[in-house]
């Protein structure tokens, strides 16, 4: 459905040439939900604008729905913009237009007829649940609507492709969570494909099939979420996982365990999809003759499985240690042991 | 009784005058609106980042805009004698006074309009061009409604200095109720015909104030 091939995009500024997208390859599925995600600067902003031409790309191609958005221009552009829409991070609504009429304003720009417009926009209304506020200007609205609205309005035209520029990035963890929601739900009622770029894991683990992780313009990770989240290589990508499995006390915590029991090990468990239902610290505490603490713990669900982190604290005879570490190796659990500083 | 208090006053021709004032207004107000935001919108589209940047363009529309908005209106009119005479055959009337009001104005106006137009939030024009909207959609669609408070409130402002404009005019003969204070108030001496004629300028420009403003709020959906 997308497949960006060598894309680079060089600003030049008055400090010189930035490198905004730095060689680029992807390709992204038909009914996919791709994430990309970075800081601010790392250039994702830029690599989604060129999928529908809002950025050229100075060297490579973008292909997007069989159309290549790095070269068409005119009308031709203008047609395969209305089958890849895009939701923004303030909404872009037009203040001076009530919700029926932000909804039906992609529709007048395809040529659609009144009476048409009239009855899609009704659809997409109850598609994103937005009934009962047909009338009301953006002012009116709630971030969380104003972002259904900007969703109608992407999804007006049957796109085939929806770019999600940090959509979620200036709403609330609650309502953040509600249009994430939709998301997937239209992703699977309607088999679009959707790109979404963010700063935030918790909206990749959410509903990203799969991920990239991009760095000073160039991907430095890709593939499937429960994959990156188990065994992140980079480590900006590290840092990103972490977000999400350790809060920020689990680090005081084992500091504090470390310095309060020097004998023993701490040990970090991941645990993926079936292997979190194993009854793994019973079998651990009766077939071996240690003390099993548990510091902290937590399960995720993401879009292709949960994944689940445990960390635990391990007392007694150094011998009986190592055996239960073992032990905890053959049970298809990750392990890492967090050593004494 | 008012004619005791205002013995000079020829209710007739003060009429006839305000008239002739309204009439001035008017026209050049709708002229100044149309033009004004055409050269608004060319400064704004030629300016840097934006859909037909073009930096000579815009220069020289802003020379202009420039040149004509820093001329006094007095000396505007005179200047623009020849030009009044070639294309209406006449340099005396109200109608004579309407190409130097219009030129006079338009440029005033046409840097409000820009900047009505740049306090649109650029993201809007971004989501209008990702849905493959055409430039003169943008224009019509975005660009004029989603500024259109900053137009109205900006042609109230520009009305109002267009009634003081009309008074000039009308001195230099262009009717009127400048011409009617000038002529008949101030030099015969007939303070009661001045301070009438004044009076009715004020009620103008009030109410075109009061109408201004309201459109604005009724249009503000902020």
């Amino acid at each position: 459905m997308i497949s960006i091939k060598n894309a680079k995009k060089i600003f030049s500024t008055k400090k010189g040439q930035v490198r905004a997208v730095d060689d680029v390859n992807l390709d992204i599925s038909e009914g996919e939900i791709f994430g990309v995600i970075g800081y601010s600067g790392a250039g994702k902003s830029t690599l989604i604008r060129m999928l529908n031409g809002l950025e050229l790309p100075t060297e490579g191609n973008v292909i997007v729905a069989d159309n290549e958005v790095s070269t068409i221009k005119g009308s031709k552009l203008r047609k395969a913009r209305q089958e890849i829409s895009m939701i923004f991070q303030h909404f872009n609504l037009l203040w001076s237009r009530t919700v029926k009429e932000n909804i039906a304003f992609p529709l007048e720009i395809a040529g659609v007829s009144k009476n048409e417009r009239i009855k899609r926009v009704d659809e997409l209304i109850k598609l994103v649940g937005l009934e009962g506020r047909e009338d009301a200007y953006p002012a009116q609205l709630s971030g969380g609507q104003k972002q259904r609205v900007g969703i109608a309005r992407a999804l007006a035209n049957n796109p085939k492709v929806l770019l999600c520029d940090e959509a979620t990035s200036a709403l609330d963890p609650q309502t953040t969570d509600s249009i994430l929601e939709l998301l997937v739900d239209i992703n699977e009622r309607l088999g679009l494909t959707i790109v979404l770029i963010t700063h935030e894991m918790h909206v990749i683990r959410k509903i990203c099939h799969r991920v990239a992780v991009m760095e000073g313009g160039k991907i430095v990770e890709i593939g499937q979420v429960l994959d990156v989240f188990q065994k992140p290589q980079a480590e900006i990508t590290k840092r990103f996982v972490q977000q999400v499995t350790e809060p920020e006390e689990t680090k005081e915590t084992v500091q504090q365990l470390l310095s309060l029991y020097p004998n023993g090990q701490i040990v970090q468990l991941g645990f993926v999809g079936g292997s979190a239902e194993q009854p793994l610290i019973t079998n651990l505490i009766r077939n071996h003759n240690v003390t099993v603490n548990v510091l902290q713990g937590k399960i995720s669900q993401t879009q292709s499985g949960s994944y689940g982190t445990l960390f635990i604290h391990l007392d007694g005879e150094k011998e009986e240690v190592a055996k239960a570490i073992d032990f905890i190796h053959s049970q298809k659990v990750g392990v890492e042991v967090i050593s004494h500083a | 009784m008012l004619n005791e208090w205002l013995p000079n006053v020829d209710w007739e021709r003060m009429w006839e005058a305000t008239r002739e004032t309204l009439y001035m207004t008017s026209i050049s107000v709708v002229a100044t609106f149309v033009l004004g935001i055409i050269l608004g919108l060319l400064l704004f589209l030629t300016s840097k980042d934006n859909i037909w940047e073009n930096a000579l363009i815009n220069k020289i529309i802003a020379a202009f805009v420039n040149v004509f908005r820093s001329i006094p209106f007095l000396i505007l009119i005179v200047l623009l004698i020849p030009f009044t005479k070639l294309i209406l055959g006449t340099m005396i009337g109200e109608n004579a006074a309407l190409p130097a009001l219009i030129i006079g104005a338009a440029p005033f106006y046409a840097r409000m309009v820009e900047i009505g137009l740049r306090e649109i939030d650029k993201g809007v024009i971004e989501a209008a061009k990702s849905m493959g909207a055409k430039t003169s959609t943008i224009i019509w669609k975005v660009l004029i409604p989603e500024s259109m408070p900053a137009l109205v409130s900006g042609i109230t402002v520009t009305a109002i200095a267009l009634v003081g404009y009309t008074a000039m005019a009308g001195v230099i003969g262009a009717g009127g109720l400048g011409n009617l204070a000038y002529l008949e108030g101030f030099q015969r001496s007939r303070t009661d015909v001045t301070i009438v004629a004044t009076i009715v300028i004020l009620v103008i420009v009030f109410i075109i104030q009061f109408i201004g403003d309201y459109i604005t709020s009724k249009l503000d959906k902020r």
